[in-house]
């Protein structure tokens, strides 16, 4: 038994609104400078949709992530010999066109315009080359809202799993949000990908880092990773990613998006893992055995045994006790409503989602003579498809989708009977055994997903600052002074740094 | 007086730059060490261009082992007649040449006519790609025009020794006097592209990757001096 820790998140989709406040803080925190407009470490896609970058899902052009073949796990884009044999052209890897080119406006004109018979307008112009746009035609959050229209729904390929008509017809178009941030995934690709070992998980808290020293831009983590989550900053030549706000979450602070999140849905803490049963994880054959296989390496922070052995790792009681009170642990592991993006990319992501509960399609008949139990088949008419959902969030496993939402509808029901009556009482239903719970349970769950606070949501042991060798050394160690321009300076769109 | 210069003061001079910069760069600005890759931005033409020209550079190199460090005593040793050398030499190092030559062409062109490209293109990139067409545009010249039309010319046993003797810091400078003019200067303009390394994109040519396949897939790294002096 190796023990790590690792920092973890969910988001509860059914309170994201798509808002986009967790993007605009984060991209003011980290992207803000010459080279990464085009970037953002987080991103929000109203699904379906081809998402951002334009169809990244898509793994027959991306080859990002693992592969089993042949009783081995393997890049999917190729091992460390096919990589230096494409180390001067990158087959798989996306171009600024997958992407979007990032624009500002000429907003000068506006003040500067001599005068004239008609308005001076702003006009579009590129941060990449400097030139006018005659007209931008996508962004990273282009379709927001829109979730399909011909053009669209085909680049998603999640809705390949569904029967097309249910994507394209419009009384049953559907439509949720997917924020996204680097997973920070356990046998992360990327890390496997980098030919100069610029990428690494970091021993104490499992974050997955670039070294922009020793990034020599060969740009396989790119599409090495499969969710598109590391960048390329064409200013520096060097690939950047979320960093899960270290220096925040150190400091015992959620990451800026968690903290800025209008709708409260993401929730942070640490898990414990086995790290020597990653890869046996990764590698089990059928990829919707993965979810199981990755929950088979986390440890019970509560275990004596455990304890022991994570404090002759060096793991201290704060991140023990951050372990045992984590609310990533209840969500995804004890109460298994929080489920793992893509789990069939082998990579063992650690950012999970609880699927989102949506409005039943049929009209409920009688309504008010509704029992409990008549609250089961609904998870079936849902307006988001469970198939969709599964192949997501479970590889395609619908079951496992389909227990996640009796289980969070168990818990509507609950709180409806609580708060307002009217329905017969949880603990003798049906809905409560299929779900595989109990009121208590549900209660909690209750507790947690609706009305936790700051401190509940957001568990993070400090940084471990008696660890450090040389504080003195490290005094603005974390910067972006090399990187950026020095605050305040406008950053014009054609002006670069060496 | 004029061949001390050229031939023992100039390629001490110009190495010692590339050697002394390229540490000073490595070890003050390593933020800047990359291979500055532009494939984002345009790939259709660099999947061309840029195995072009550094397979073509790869093969060059060896090209040059063969013909400067390898002595002349070898190939006899061997029972490599001088025919057949160069034999190999011509049609080997052509299209090698003209691989590099060939790439670095597109290369420079998609620079100059693709917006994203030239508008980020430095001083340093242009004057990289151009004088590599240009040392590289000799080279070629000299193996297949020269060689074919003027004279077989035996460098083996003049500018091959004169740049071994480099290496054991006895120039033999006086080899190098009658060389053929064009030999001359592809030597000249090759030092100069090996003092400008430091200053240019060209520095990634350190950093081939090849402990990459050596090295185990995932790479932890603490945060701190706790673990690994296990304290």
């Amino acid at each position: 038994m190796r023990i790590k820790a690792q920092v973890a998140m969910v988001m509860h989709l059914d309170k994201c609104i798509g808002c986009h406040t967790c993007s605009v803080t984060c991209k003011s925190t980290w992207t803000n400078r010459p080279g990464t407009e085009y970037m953002w470490f987080n991103n929000v896609e109203t699904r379906p949709g081809p998402g951002y970058p334009k169809e990244w899902e898509n793994q027959d052009k991306f080859k990002g992530g693992w592969e089993y073949k042949n009783g081995k796990l393997r890049l999917k884009a190729g091992g460390p010999m096919s990589k230096l044999k494409n180390i001067f052209y990158n087959p798989d890897m996306g171009t600024l066109d997958d992407y979007y080119e990032p624009w500002t406006y000429d907003y000068a004109n506006l003040i500067n315009s001599p005068k004239s018979e008609h308005l001076p307008v702003a006009r579009p112009q590129s941060m990449i080359t400097g030139k006018y746009m005659d007209k931008p035609e996508w962004g990273s959050n282009w379709d927001d809202d829109l979730a399909g229209g011909s053009e669209v729904v085909p680049l998603d390929p999640n809705v390949q799993h569904l029967q097309e008509h249910i994507a394209m017809e419009y009384e049953k178009t559907f439509m949720m949000y997917l924020p996204r941030i680097c997973e920070h995934c356990l046998n992360p690709s990327c890390v496997a990908s980098c030919p100069s070992g610029a990428l690494y998980k970091r021993d104490e808290d499992g974050v997955v880092l670039v070294d922009q020293e020793e990034c020599r831009g060969w740009r396989f983590c790119m599409n090495g990773c499969p969710y598109n989550k590391v960048y390329y900053n064409w200013n520096t030549h060097k690939a950047e990613k979320c960093n899960f706000c270290y220096p925040r979450t150190e400091a015992g602070l959620p990451t800026i998006c968690s903290e800025t999140c209008v709708g409260r849905i993401r929730y942070i803490g640490v898990v414990l893992y086995d790290a020597d049963k990653v890869k046996e994880a990764a590698s089990v054959e059928d990829p919707q055995d993965l979810y199981e296989a990755q929950l088979d390496c986390f440890l019970d922070p509560f275990d004596p045994e455990v304890i022991a052995e994570a404090e002759k790792e060096g793991i201290n009681n704060e991140w023990i006790k951050g372990a045992q009170e984590s609310p990533i642990y209840k969500m995804a592991i004890k109460w298994k409503i929080a489920l793992p993006l893509h789990p069939e990319y082998r990579t063992l992501p650690m950012v999970w989602y609880v699927p989102p509960l949506s409005p039943i399609m049929n009209h409920v008949t009688n309504e008010d003579e509704l029992n409990t139990d008549g609250y089961i088949p609904t998870v079936d008419q849902m307006r988001i498809p469970i198939e969709y959902l599964a192949s997501l969030l479970s590889a395609g496993d619908t079951e496992v989708i389909r227990k996640v939402l009796l289980k969070l509808t168990a818990m509507r029901v609950h709180m409806r009977s609580v708060n307002v009556g009217g329905v017969d009482p949880l603990s003798e239903s049906k809905l409560l055994e299929e779900a595989g719970i109990d009121v208590e349970t549900v209660e909690e769950m209750a507790r947690l997903l609706g009305v936790a606070k700051y401190n509940e949501r957001f568990v993070i042991p400090t940084g471990r600052r008696e660890m450090d060798d040389d504080l003195y050394y490290q005094q603005g160690a974390c910067s972006l002074e090399d990187l950026a321009p020095p605050e305040g300076v406008v950053t014009a769109p054609f002006e670069r740094r060496n | 007086m004029e061949g001390i210069f050229w031939w023992v003061i100039f390629p001490y001079l110009t190495l010692a730059i590339m050697i002394i910069g390229s540490i000073y760069r490595f070890a003050s600005n390593q933020i800047s060490w990359v291979a500055p890759s532009t494939e984002f931005f345009e790939k259709k033409w660099l999947k061309i261009g840029s195995p072009l020209f550094h397979y073509g550079i790869l093969l060059a190199f060896i090209g040059h082992v063969m013909g400067m460090l390898i002595p002349i005593e070898f190939y006899q040793w061997i029972g490599v007649s001088d025919h057949m050398y160069h034999f190999g030499a011509i049609y080997g190092g052509g299209l090698a040449g003209l691989m590099v030559v060939a790439g670095a062409i597109i290369l420079l062109i998609r620079k100059m006519t693709i917006d994203r490209l030239r508008i980020h293109a430095t001083f340093a990139d242009w004057f990289s790609v151009i004088s590599l067409i240009i040392v590289a545009g000799i080279g070629v010249y000299m193996t297949i025009i020269y060689n074919t039309t003027v004279v077989e010319y035996e460098y083996r046993l003049t500018i091959g020794p004169w740049f071994r003797s480099l290496f054991i810091f006895q120039p033999q400078y006086k080899l190098m006097l009658d060389v053929p003019l064009i030999f001359k200067i592809h030597v000249i303009t090759a030092f100069a592209l090996f003092a400008s390394i430091p200053f240019t994109r060209l520095v990634h040519l350190y950093s081939a990757p090849i402990h990459y396949p050596m090295r185990a897939p995932q790479q932890y790294r603490s945060r701190s001096a706790f673990k690994r002096k296990g304290i």
